[in-house]
């Protein structure tokens, strides 16, 4: 019994003991100069464990009694955490080596906060949710001050720990009143006391505490004001990383709840839901107007974007959920391709994130400042770019659930923030001179860069398959 | 041949790849190569063009050439033309190689600037023949971003403040216009064109916050339509966006936008309001009569104080644009027939005239229409191809102007006397405004130091004028050219367009007895 259970959780096991093994490798070893090994072993498990959890495909599988799932939901947003994860920290190598970031425990904390994510995603208790996002925030922490000397970065990390703190506080009071109310932490149990003896005013509360916690883990509106300046404070890398895979994590672990544990009684959340998404949706759009500051920037887009996220959700069906996978994916494909361009921004060596530096940037660099265009008009929706496929998803679930205002206020929300997006493609192309930013030769980043924005071209044809796999995964979520 | 309309339309978007991938340097002879890569390109579109012309047949009034894929999402890649879209498919591959040869000057960024055109020329088709209700979108967004950039980099003085307000103005609109496309999809259960256009959208009336909604989802669906087309057309009052694009756009972009881009509107009424929702074009039809009306008086009135000429040849633009909606809300023969035939001659009248302005620009420098006067003196060829576009732009008969206007007038007074009654003043408003530039800025004695020297039109300049010049007289004196090709798609629609009125008509009837 214990060993089937060990072997449905193997992807995390496996990854759970690299870490710890590798703290040990290199606490004995010589310590800083093992960090690259360490971290290029790391991207390639990661990478191995997603092929892995990829080939388990539409399994089914439940381990310790309930409390870990392992079905397609899980292995969608494993595939997409897993790959996401190992090809930023790949691309900020060469970044955090030039500055004497490069510690060894830097890969061993994004291993240990992707095992969080993974059991985020696969939880089916209460306890084991908790568990996992833990995991993860404490990871997560500790990277954002990775630049210790930097006080931006230990500001940052500092407010992130307080605020994290506060909203795990919330998740866990929401967690105990279900818990009382239902008289168990098993999201199965949950649900057949919901459909038994209906939505009791504490189930009513604890769900409400809970969304409010895990929406500050999502930075949705109006628990996002950490964002920007976590976003700002921390090294680029560890920006990217943020803005990426942790926010599949969250908006998948908010799905598997609501759906899980709460689905027979859509109505109740799906109100709240919808409030985080258009409240997002707006905020996002809207303060990022007045950003000179390119990192705070992509804060405030990520902000509305998973306003975006969330309405496919509050549409509270499987079609929703899936626009919902379908946007993440192409919203983590879209965010690594602009991440791995704020990397190359520097001038004399510093990096620079004013977004004033880009003024002309396509005379010196015409095939970046040209991917960049691609991606920022992806990122505001336009189409035939991808962007456009991932709002067109999520709106059109909505418009299915009835939800049309969310989808009109959707609409609207993206005018208002393809403003801040045109702004950068102004400086780019029409912007007066100034003096140009360093010609960096960033291999890594510059195909990243090309090759994210080639996806967001060439993804017109099928989407690359996410659609139908998507699909497969929503279904097996929702019942 | 079974893709002639993937060829048409992709040939260009292909020409472009070419120049980004293969095309390196920033010397003359790079720059000459791309404008000849470029001009080849369009041409041999245009040629693919007219085979799918004579192979066309006038008296089918389905969708021809069609080809069908399947697509993401359940959604069809879809071509194909009708008698309604086969000659905006015309006008855009003809008026391409003559915008081409308007940008011949250009030296900054010349490779950018063909890549641009090409890929725009790409979506434009596109849009004209897209079959499926999201392809259609995805053409008609997706040429907001190369026109962003023509107007963004290759622009006047102000190219920033016009490039992002056309961007945004234009956006908006179609972002209501997706919801509604979605809401169709969902009440439909598919996005195919033709299907959608024997669908029937509900007409109950709704209570919406409070509000009846007469016309019901029809309504709801016309409304968020109408905020796009009219704001792409562009209807007063939404219109303000267009002079300022107009202004700052470079003279190649100019002529584009006023020839093909405004005529997407149009064809957005032609294609959805209409055929889609006929209770709810019915019910709106007094207001777009109304606001088309205004539009040609008011406009009229603007454009004759305007000091810089391209911004009087936008606004007149504007004014021309109310004849179209007027037309097309008179739905009846003579008003659609009308419409279309001034979409497709203002093509051809605003681009030469936009290319006259460039003529003139190119040697001095400068708009303003003070800062000219006597080119008769210096220009004697200009000056009467200048003429003729301004007669044509007035609406004298022989010129094709003359038709247009005076079918869309035979339509809408069958429907609206007073609209006709008003619309007719602004003929003549046109006149004042049409003629006092043309005296401004050709006839007099020519005083103006700075003139002294002008040269007339040199070989390229007349090259391209020509065969503008051509269209405008032969549509002028045959206009059967273009009726009779629209004809019998146009009857169908506006049959379609009166059954499904009678149907309702006679259900409402049947609800209150």
């Amino acid at each position: 019994m214990i060993a089937a259970d060990l072997y449905t959780a193997l992807p995390e096991i496996v990854l759970a003991l690299f870490a710890m093994a590798a703290l040990m490798v290199g606490v004995f070893g010589s310590k800083d100069k093992l960090a690259e090994p360490i971290l290029w072993a790391t991207a390639g498990l990661m990478v191995l464990l997603a092929l892995f959890v990829g080939s388990k495909g539409l399994e089914e599988q439940t381990a310790f009694n309930g409390m870990y799932l392992a079905d397609a939901f899980a292995h969608f947003s494993k595939m997409v955490i897993l790959i996401s994860a190992a090809v930023v920290m790949v691309m900020g190598q060469s970044y955090m080596a030039a500055r004497g970031l490069l510690k060894f425990e830097y890969p061993i904390l994004i291993a240990l906060s992707v095992v969080g994510m993974m059991l985020m995603v696969s939880a089916g208790d209460l306890i084991a949710l908790y568990m996992g996002l833990e995991l993860q925030s404490l990871a997560l922490y500790v990277i954002a001050t990775m630049n210790r000397d930097s006080q931006r970065s230990t500001e940052a990390g500092l407010k992130y720990f307080i605020l994290g703190a506060l909203a795990s506080g919330l998740l866990l009071y929401g967690a105990s009143l279900t818990y009382g109310y239902a008289g168990t932490t098993l999201f199965a149990g949950i649900i057949s006391t919901i459909s038994e003896d209906g939505m009791s005013i504490g189930l009513l509360m604890g769900l409400a505490f809970m969304l409010a916690g895990l929406a500050f883990k999502v930075s949705a509106v109006p628990f996002h004001m950490w964002t920007p300046d976590v976003y700002e404070g921390a090294p680029t890398p560890v920006t990217a990383f943020f803005a990426t895979a942790p926010k599949v994590a969250a908006m998948a672990l908010i799905a598997r709840v609501v759906h899980e544990a709460f689905g027979v009684v859509p109505g109740d959340w799906s109100q709240i839901i919808a409030f985080l998404a258009a409240a997002s949706m707006f905020v996002g759009a809207i303060a990022a107007i007045g950003q000179r500051d390119i990192k705070r920037l992509m804060a405030y887009s990520s902000i509305s974007h998973m306003g975006f996220a969330l309405v496919g959700l509050a549409a509270g069906t499987a079609q929703g959920v899936q626009g919902m996978l379908v946007y993440l994916a192409i919203y983590v494909t879209m965010n690594i391709g602009v991440f791995a361009f704020i990397l190359t921004m520097s001038r004399d060596g510093k990096p620079v994130t004013d977004i004033g530096s880009l003024r002309q940037y396509s005379k010196a660099e015409p095939l970046r400042a040209l991917a960049l265009l691609i991606l920022m008009f992806s990122l505001a929706g336009v189409p035939p770019l991808v962007g456009f496929f991932g709002k067109f998803y999520v709106l059109w679930a909505a418009v299915q659930a009835g939800l049309t205002w969310l989808a009109v206020a959707g609409g609207i929300a993206s005018v208002i923030g393809a403003f801040y997006y045109l702004r950068i493609v102004y400086y780019m192309y029409f912007g007066d001179e100034i003096e140009p930013l360093d010609h960096v030769r960033a291999p890594v980043q510059a195909s990243l860069l090309v090759a994210s924005a080639a996806i967001m071209v060439l993804g017109v044809i099928n989407l690359f398959g996410v659609e139908s796999a998507a699909s497969l995964a929503a279904n097996a979520l929702v019942r | 041949m079974l893709n002639l309309l993937s060829i048409i339309t992709f040939t260009p978007a292909i020409a472009a790849a070419i120049l980004a991938f293969f095309l390196r340097g920033e010397d003359e002879a790079a720059q000459a190569n791309a404008k000849w890569v470029a001009l080849v390109a369009t041409l041999a579109t245009f040629a693919a063009s007219l085979i799918m012309l004579i192979g066309f047949d006038p008296q089918d009034t389905g969708f021809q050439f069609v080809e069908e894929h399947d697509w993401i999402m359940g959604f069809t890649y879809k071509m194909g033309v009708d008698g309604i879209s086969i000659l905006f498919v015309m006008l855009t591959t003809a008026l391409m190689p003559i915008t081409i040869g308007a940008c011949w000057n250009v030296t900054h960024r010349v490779k950018e600037y063909m890549i641009a055109f090409l890929v725009l020329e790409t979506l434009m088709i596109g849009v004209f023949t897209a079959l499926d209700l999201v392809l259609f979108y995805l053409f008609f967004e997706a040429g907001l971003i190369p026109m962003f950039l023509i107007i963004g980099i290759w622009g006047g003085k102000d190219r920033i403040y016009a490039a992002f307000k056309f961007f945004l103005y234009t956006f908006l609109g179609s972002v209501l216009m997706l919801v509604a496309m979605i809401a169709m999809y969902v009440d439909a259960g598919t996005t195919d064109i033709p299907t959608l256009l024997n669908h029937q959208f509900s007409t109950e009336t709704i209570s919406l916050a409070g509000w009846q909604i007469i016309g019901g989802m029809q309504s709801l669906l016309f409304l968020a339509f109408f905020a796009s087309f009219a704001v792409k057309m562009p209807m007063w009052p939404v219109h303000t966006w267009l002079p300022d694009a107009h202004v700052q756009a470079p003279t190649a972009g100019s002529v584009i936008l006023a020839a093909v881009l405004l005529k997407m509107g149009g064809y957005g009424f032609l294609r959805f309001s209409l055929p889609m929702f006929p209770v709810a074009s019915d019910i709106f039809a007094p207001l777009v009569l109304w606001l088309s009306a205004i539009a040609i008086v008011y406009t009229s009135l603007v454009a004759l104080m305007q000091e810089d000429m391209k911004k009087l040849i936008a606004y007149s633009s504007v004014a021309h644009m109310g004849f179209v909606t007027m037309g097309i809300f008179a739905a009846n023969q003579q008003g659609l027939d009308g419409a279309i035939f001034q979409m497709i001659s203002h093509g051809f009248i605003s681009g030469a005239l936009f290319l006259a302005v460039g003529v003139i620009y190119d040697r001095m420098h400068t708009r303003e229409i003070v800062a000219y006067g006597g080119l008769i003196n210096r220009m004697p060829v200009y000056a009467a191809i200048f003429l003729l576009f301004t007669m044509a732009n007035v609406g004298l008969p022989g010129t094709s102007g003359f038709v247009g206007e005076f079918l869309t007038f035979l339509g809408v007074f069958q429907v609206n006397t007073w609209v006709a009654f008003f619309a007719a003043t602004g003929v003549i408003l046109s006149a004042a405004y049409a003629l006092w530039l043309f005296r401004r800025v050709v006839m007099g004695e020519l005083i103006k130091e700075s003139l002294k020297s002008i040269k007339d039109m040199d070989r390229r300049e007349k090259t391209l004028m020509a065969p503008l010049v051509v269209m405008t007289l032969l549509l002028g004196v045959y206009p059967a050219l273009v009726t009779d090709i629209i004809g019998p798609s146009v009857a169908a629609l506006v049959e379609g367009h009166t059954l499904a009125l009678q149907a309702h008509e006679a259900a409402s009837q049947l609800a209150q007895n």
